[in-house]
């Protein structure tokens, strides 16, 4: 380096010496994103979302809010004076809490893996720009994943904390149900992620996924009523669906749902490996496409 | 690290190629950049250029021949090659949900630099870009000229050795142009080893000290801008305008003067070492042109010579 007249302002430093303070080598920038690469991506994704986190409070503590009255107090009072015990003994109300619960996390997984997924690939192309850093493309997955389950930790924990001011969480082990929903949101939103990066085009998939898919998964999960009153023909939809083994496991936690310890394996084995599907599959769906 | 003036070259292509299906997107290239060089990859659209640099970024895979960048192959060693670049896109890719100033911390972040680093480097470097003004500004209220000064800054955050950059000014107005030239030439002077594609050819001419023009995936001329233009035209052009429908016939006429003769539609070129010796000669053949214009013969020449005057695409 030059010898510099130390009163030279800021900007005459950085026009005639753009490289004053001196990275650290590349050596040790490739080092430190391999190990900690995932973490770098999820931090952009969570500034990003920061700029909008009026509008995902609003919604996180709105959304619970309007169900819980509508349902839970609206409708429950209705179907409590009528069908009393059809629920296991419990109120209506702590019947549908953990399913709104994890119907709520399925849903916000089901907007995070859909257009920001487009958008890192298509539209604003945001994908591209660590993807030219030392960061390789799991990593990016990974980022968008490790963002993405941050935000449905604090949006389900906010739901749970309503649930509980509403009285419909009665058991101790009620605050269990938070990561169970969260793993519910995921083994929903991984493999979608996976679709979502393989959409060259949009023209309307997103749009009937939520038609066609998370509509359905809402209303035939067990969500409003249990599984077995549906005819058999339709139960499969619950059989396959991320959301009744969430919902069932949410309600053997939240308010003591006799669920057979099996089953209760059975369910969380089905939630993770489906999860673990949907997250190699995108995995490989975004090495294929940003490495073109 | 002390970069050696004679040492080996910081990028290294042999026989480079990448195919899709059938198609040849690059068929076969070789070529070597040494330390501080400015190198460009000239050629029309669909010619290669972006998919090399693509490869030499270590985002995209070739199909065959061998690649390393500062010795190392970017197939082996992604992150370490991409450490040691920085890369200006031909399409911008910022975050427009972010302000100016956190897109270059963000990317700073993928190189793991501290905060400590980044936030005086960010700073310095909006400065450089002069976006100053805009630091808290969102992307999205930028202009094109602003954004591509905003993705030149962040390709220099983690203070490169090597810029790789792809059509830096496609889009922008003169204005905009000449202070990116500005900006890459201070980068030059202070020994960044520059890699553009373009195809202005005046662009090539201020910032490339050597240059490669490729079509069809292959090189067909390599050198500096005056070498190529030596080499693939002649010192002086003749430009003559007889009127749209003459410009063909009258060609026969002007046959044997000059070094070659080339009739378009709305002119004929003459290529020739003396310009105003050609003019004479087909005043002396009693021609009178519409328009004359003796100039400088350009890369552009050369380009067009080379790649031919059909569109590509």
């Amino acid at each position: 380096m030059t010898d510099r007249d130390p009163a030279a302002s800021v900007q005459d430093a950085a026009v005639n010496q753009p490289y004053r303070l001196h990275a650290h080598k590349p050596e040790v920038s490739a080092r430190r994103a391999r190990a900690f690469g995932s973490w770098y991506y999820a931090e952009h994704v969570l500034r990003s979302m920061n700029s909008y986190k009026w509008t995902l409070l609003a919604s996180s503590v709105g959304t619970p809010v309007m169900y819980l009255f509508a349902m839970g107090i609206g409708l429950a009072t209705l179907v409590d004076q009528n069908a009393a015990g059809a629920f296991g003994g419990v109120s209506y109300l702590a019947f549908i809490a953990p399913a709104l619960l994890a119907s709520a996390t399925i849903m916000i997984a089901a907007t995070e893996f859909t257009y920001p997924v487009m958008d890192g690939f298509k539209w604003r192309r945001v994908y591209y720009g660590p993807h030219a850093s030392p960061l390789n493309t799991d990593q990016i997955v990974n980022g968008h994943v490790i963002a993405v389950t941050a935000r449905l930790t604090a949006s389900t924990i906010i739901y749970f904390l309503i649930v509980a001011a509403f009285g419909a969480s009665p058991s101790l082990t009620g605050a269990a149900v938070i990561p169970v929903a969260v793993l519910s949101g995921l083994a929903f939103g991984l493999p979608l992620m996976a679709y979502s990066a393989s959409v060259e085009e949009d023209k309307g998939q997103f749009a009937l996924v939520m038609r066609f898919i998370v509509t359905p998964l809402f209303l035939f999960s067990g969500t409003f009523f249990p599984l077995d009153t549906l005819p058999v023909f339709l139960r499969w939809i619950g059989w396959i669906s991320p959301l009744w083994h969430g919902t069932e496991l949410g309600r053997a936690l939240t308010y003591g749902y006799d669920l057979p310890v099996w089953l209760a394996v059975v369910h969380v084995l089905f939630l993770v490996v489906l999860a673990a599907i949907g997250l190699r599959l995108a995995r490989s769906v975004y090495a294929r496409r940003l490495g073109k | 690290m002390p970069t050696l003036p004679a040492g080996p070259p910081v990028i290294s292509a042999q026989q480079l190629s990448k195919h899709y299906g059938d198609f040849k997107a690059v068929d076969g290239i070789s070529f070597e950049v040494p330390a501080g060089e400015s190198f460009g990859l000239l050629g029309p659209n669909g010619a290669g250029k972006s998919t090399t640099m693509r490869m030499i970024g270590g985002v995209s895979q070739r199909t065959s021949g061998q690649l390393t960048i500062m010795g190392l192959d970017p197939e082996e060693h992604g992150p370490e090659v991409r450490a040691h670049l920085g890369v200006v896109p031909q399409q911008d890719n910022l975050d427009e949900e972010l302000k100016v100033r956190d897109n270059l911390l963000v990317y700073g972040r993928y190189f793991g630099l501290p905060m400590s680093y980044l936030k005086p480097k960010a700073d310095e470097l909006l400065e450089f870009a002069q976006l100053t003004d805009k630091a808290s500004a969102k992307v999205d209220a930028l202009s094109g000229g602003m954004k591509r000064r905003l993705t030149i800054a962040r390709s220099l955050i983690n203070e490169p050795k090597i810029l790789l950059l792809d059509e830096p000014t496609t889009g922008l107005d003169p204005q905009a142009r000449h202070i990116l030239w500005d900006r890459l030439f201070r980068l030059k002077e202070s020994g960044v080893t520059l890699i553009l594609t373009t195809h202005y050819m005046d662009e090539a001419e201020q910032l490339c000290d050597r240059l490669v023009v490729v079509d069809k995936g292959q090189i067909m001329a390599e050198g500096s801008p005056a070498q190529l233009i030596r080499d693939h035209s002649t010192r002086e052009v003749l430009e003559l305008r007889f009127g749209s429908e003459r410009n063909t016939t009258v060609a026969a006429d002007l046959q044997g003067i000059g070094d070659r003769l080339e009739p378009l539609p709305d002119r004929v070129l003459i290529y020739t070492h003396d310009g105003e010796a050609a003019l004479e000669e087909v005043t002396a053949r009693g021609l009178r042109p519409i328009t004359s214009l003796v100039r400088r013969s350009s890369l552009e020449d050369v380009f067009l010579r080379l790649t031919g005057r059909s569109l590509v695409d």
